[in-house]
């Protein structure tokens, strides 16, 4: 009897199909993927229970590295422009039109009001956490940081503003007191600090709270 | 593998061994350009943040100088928490004790259990913690320390400078405990 003869296959498989789908995810996450802006101020940032993610618009951070310099940044650019025209009026700068058009394109802030025209000079790569001393703060004579908290609640009065704390954990209290005692004698009594999430330990009340659905109170 | 036909016109050799030119098949591997796709895929799973950062809330209270509107706390419902260098927590219940004996060392895991003994041997209206951090103390400490009292659902709490006695008091456990 003689056997049939059985084909022998081609190992090689067709690729197109795979290809496809490979593509397809690749373009999904290159449309989807959000490159973080290379920060120039690095903070490694605690992490809490808190669910809430963080606001995205209308901020105006405050950020402390691990050395306790205060660096403050805000977001919208027309604000920044009248925030930076609050403080050259109430604080005598004396800077020019063409000063606070410089001022108003740096993304954040780290130096004394009379040392931002230095920051302004330095090239864009050079202007971050380690060359800049970041803004006065240390003791409550000459707390830089509330006048410019000042500035922003006299900007962002009747709108909303979403003050963002963002602490590095290195960072020791004293930095992050005298920034609150900024906020407090602006009468800026509500602050968020931005957190990594992290899950409620098992058992705890407030993770027995989330089972039943209750939630935490805001 | 597979090859693009690229010779075109190429039959042309001269030569003893003219070979009719063989129809190429069309067909590329594409297993390399697999491997490309799926290596960016991993690139771009690995650099995407997929979790947000969160924010914690925390609303300050406002500073009185007079004492009427000062918030008043009951001595015995207070536990006062004290946050020292290294990640050491401190705490107390009540006041203090002229001479120290209620003042003990902690950690950040056991701060949890002392929590919630004294949430339950005391009133809910009375129950208040005091935070203190020292000088020495990170921003970490303190967002844990938060955090605990966000875990373990206690409704006041009062972040608050820590006297000069206290912080000797901290400084002594610490050099007696470095000590040992």
């Amino acid at each position: 009897m003689a056997r049939p003869k059985i084909a022998r296959k081609s190992t090689s498989i067709d690729m197109t199909a795979m290809c496809d789908v490979a593509f397809l995810l690749l373009s999904f996450f290159i449309l989807t993927t959000k490159f973080k802006p290379t920060e120039a101020i690095t903070v490694q940032t605690p992490s809490s229970v808190a669910s809430k993610v963080a606001p995205e618009k209308d901020v105006v951070l405050v950020s402390i590295n691990k050395d306790g310099k205060v660096f403050v940044s805000v977001q919208d650019e027309g604000k920044r422009d009248l925030i930076l025209n609050t403080l050259n009026t109430t604080k005598n700068l004396g800077w020019s039109d063409a000063d606070i058009k410089g001022f108003a394109k740096m993304d954040f802030f780290g130096t004394s009001l009379a040392g931002l025209k230095q920051q302004l000079a330095l090239p864009k790569e050079q202007q971050n956490d380690k060359v800049l001393p970041g803004i006065p703060a240390k003791d409550s004579l000459n707390n830089e940081v509330t006048d410019w908290m000042r500035a922003a609640a006299t900007v962002y009065a009747g709108t909303q503003m979403n003050l963002l704390m963002k602490g590095d954990n290195a960072s020791k209290y004293p930095a992050f007191k005298n920034v609150i005692t900024a906020f407090k004698k602006n009468d800026l009594m509500k602050f968020q600090m931005i957190t990594n999430p992290e899950s409620v330990p098992q058992g705890t009340e407030l993770w027995k709270l989330n089972v039943t659905g209750k939630g935490p109170e805001e | 593998m597979a090859e693009m036909d690229t010779s075109g016109g190429g039959g042309h050799k001269k030569g003893p061994g003219v070979k009719k030119s063989k129809k190429l098949s069309t067909r590329v591997d594409l297993t390399p350009m697999v491997d490309l796709g799926f290596l960016l895929i991993t690139f771009f799973i690995f650099t995407t943040t997929m979790s947000q950062p969160t924010a914690m809330k925390l609303a300050l209270p406002k500073d009185t100088d007079k004492p009427e509107e000062q918030n008043k706390a009951k001595e015995s419902g207070a536990l006062t928490i004290i946050l020292g260098k290294d990640n050491s927590v401190f705490y107390y219940e009540g006041i203090l004790l002229p001479d120290g004996s209620n003042f003990k060392s902690s950690n950040f895991k056991e701060i949890r259990d002392v929590i919630i003994r004294k949430k339950q041997s005391t009133p809910d209206a009375d129950f208040v913690v005091v935070i203190k951090p020292n000088e020495e103390s990170t921003y970490k400490n303190v967002i844990d320390i938060l955090d605990e009292m966000a875990i373990n659902v206690v409704k006041r709490y009062a972040l608050v400078d820590i006297a000069d006695s206290e912080n000797a008091l901290v400084k002594v456990t610490e050099a007696a405990n470095a000590g040992k």
